[in-house]
């Protein structure tokens, strides 16, 4: 619930700032104590709520996939197993139908990146006040909980793709090839060259924007509705009611979401890492 | 909302973890997975094998049943074949022996008249000498007549 003293526009406000580490314009180092003075330490800060908060996620998918590949074996398999093998059979599927070049790499990425991403934006779910007020009776004063809607840890993510989509096209078909490509489509002409230089490396650029930006947007949004009907409990009896009302659908409609986005970005990245393996005929 | 230094973190945080997921997760699952495929093909395998030499016994012991049968059959007919052969062996062979028996008793019956044949003439030459005897009212001495006796009764 907001608190007394809040007004709503605050509330939200709270909702939307990371508890931010960095370097204060006067050089000394130390956590933001407030949404303007995070603002101003720019560049040289941390996001250590999202930082946490993945990691502790990404922990929890490394311990729960890596336990059971310990403990597989060919035999009538358990729970965890049984769980564990149906994702990775799931991805599997995905990327043989899509990728269909030699790559040890792409299977694994795709895996990581759809649990990750699943169990960072499964965060949204958990009522947006619960973790927030626990940390404030802790004596932290902004706690995102949700990863994925932190736009550094989404683009970091897609950056890391765009480096292996980079890496690949000029491992795949030679810097020559990969520049002959970006700059031979869409108009098969040498004259038209620059022109299509200019539209492919917006196309290529769009790639890893679009990925990462995607995501944060969807789940940005979702949590904003979220808070959003968090301001109506405090608003009188019948709004409370409608609230809950409200934030049970969005959270049964938001379920399909997070699966979905979590599923796209891995998608998209084998995708993208597939048109990185081709090589061009001409 | 600042982009800042978390770009940079989150982007090792997620080269490590794929790396590890890469070295560590994939492989072995992958590993295990495939080797039960290969165990339930394999299982699969073996039971179509077994059921093929189930049907392969089947039709043998099938086979075997139709020749023990056949033979059965075979040996039944025989069996009735050499009943009747016996059947009218036996049928011959007591015609022939009641034939026999019949010839015999007629033989026999012959030469009870024969006999009785003998019998009457030596009664009627005996009755005849006595007769004769009475008439003549002497003795005839046996032992002078007996030849014309003798000679009387085979005219009888």
């Amino acid at each position: 619930m907001a608190a007394a003293t809040q007004t709503s526009s605050e509330y939200i406000k709270h909702h939307l700032t990371n508890l931010t580490y960095g370097q204060h314009p006067d050089g000394t180092w130390g956590f933001a104590h407030s949404a303007a003075e995070a603002k101003e330490m720019g560049f040289m800060s941390i996001h250590v709520d999202s930082m946490a908060w993945s990691i502790g996620l990404g922990l929890i998918f490394l311990f729960l996939f890596r336990r059971a590949a310990r403990h597989a074996t060919a035999e009538v398999p358990g729970g965890l197993q049984n769980a564990v093998e149906i994702i990775v059979e799931f991805i599997e599927e995905t990327v043989e139908s899509i990728f269909n070049h030699k790559n040890a790499l792409v299977a694994p990425l795709a895996l990581t990146i759809f649990v990750w991403v699943f169990l960072m934006n499964l965060m949204d779910l958990v009522p947006v006040d619960w973790v927030p007020e626990l940390a404030k009776l802790m004596g932290v004063h902004y706690m995102k909980i949700v990863p994925s809607t932190d736009p550094n840890i989404t683009m970091s993510m897609a950056l890391t793709v765009f480096a292996l989509i980079l890496y690949y096209s000029i491992k795949c078909k030679g810097a020559g090839g990969f520049l002959a490509e970006l700059s031979l489509h869409p108009f098969p002409s040498k004259l038209l060259a620059p022109v299509n230089l200019v539209l492919e490396c917006v196309t290529l650029v769009a790639k890893p924007l679009s990925l990462g930006l995607r995501l944060f947007g969807n789940l940005y949004a979702g949590e904003m509705i979220f808070v959003l009907i968090a301001l109506m409990f405090s608003a009188g009896f019948v709004f409370a009611l409608v609230g809950g009302l409200f934030q049970f659908v969005w959270a049964a409609f938001h379920l399909i979401v997070i699966t979905l986005q979590a599923f796209v970005f891995a998608v998209l990245t084998v995708v993208y890492l597939a048109q990185a393996h081709e090589v061009d005929e001409h | 909302m600042n982009i800042g230094l978390t770009l940079f973190a989150q982007s090792l945080v997620f080269i490590l973890f794929v790396a590890f997921c890469m070295k560590y997760v994939w492989p072995l699952l992958k590993a295990a997975m495939e080797e039960r495929r290969q165990s339930i093909a394999q299982g699969l395998a073996a039971a179509e094998e077994a059921e093929r030499k189930l049907g392969e016994a089947h039709s043998g012991a099938q086979e075997e049943l139709a020749n023990a049968r056949a033979e059965a059959a075979q040996i039944i007919e025989q069996a009735r074949q050499r009943g009747s052969q016996m059947i009218e062996e036996a049928k011959n062979e007591a015609r022939a022996e009641g034939e026999r028996l019949l010839e015999s008793a007629r033989m026999e019956v012959a030469q009870e008249v024969n006999r009785a044949k003998e019998g009457l003439r030596r009664q009627v030459a005996a009755l005849a000498l006595q007769g004769a005897e009475r008439v003549l009212e002497e003795r005839i001495d046996r032992g002078r007549h007996e030849r014309m006796l003798e000679k009387l009764a085979a005219e009888l």
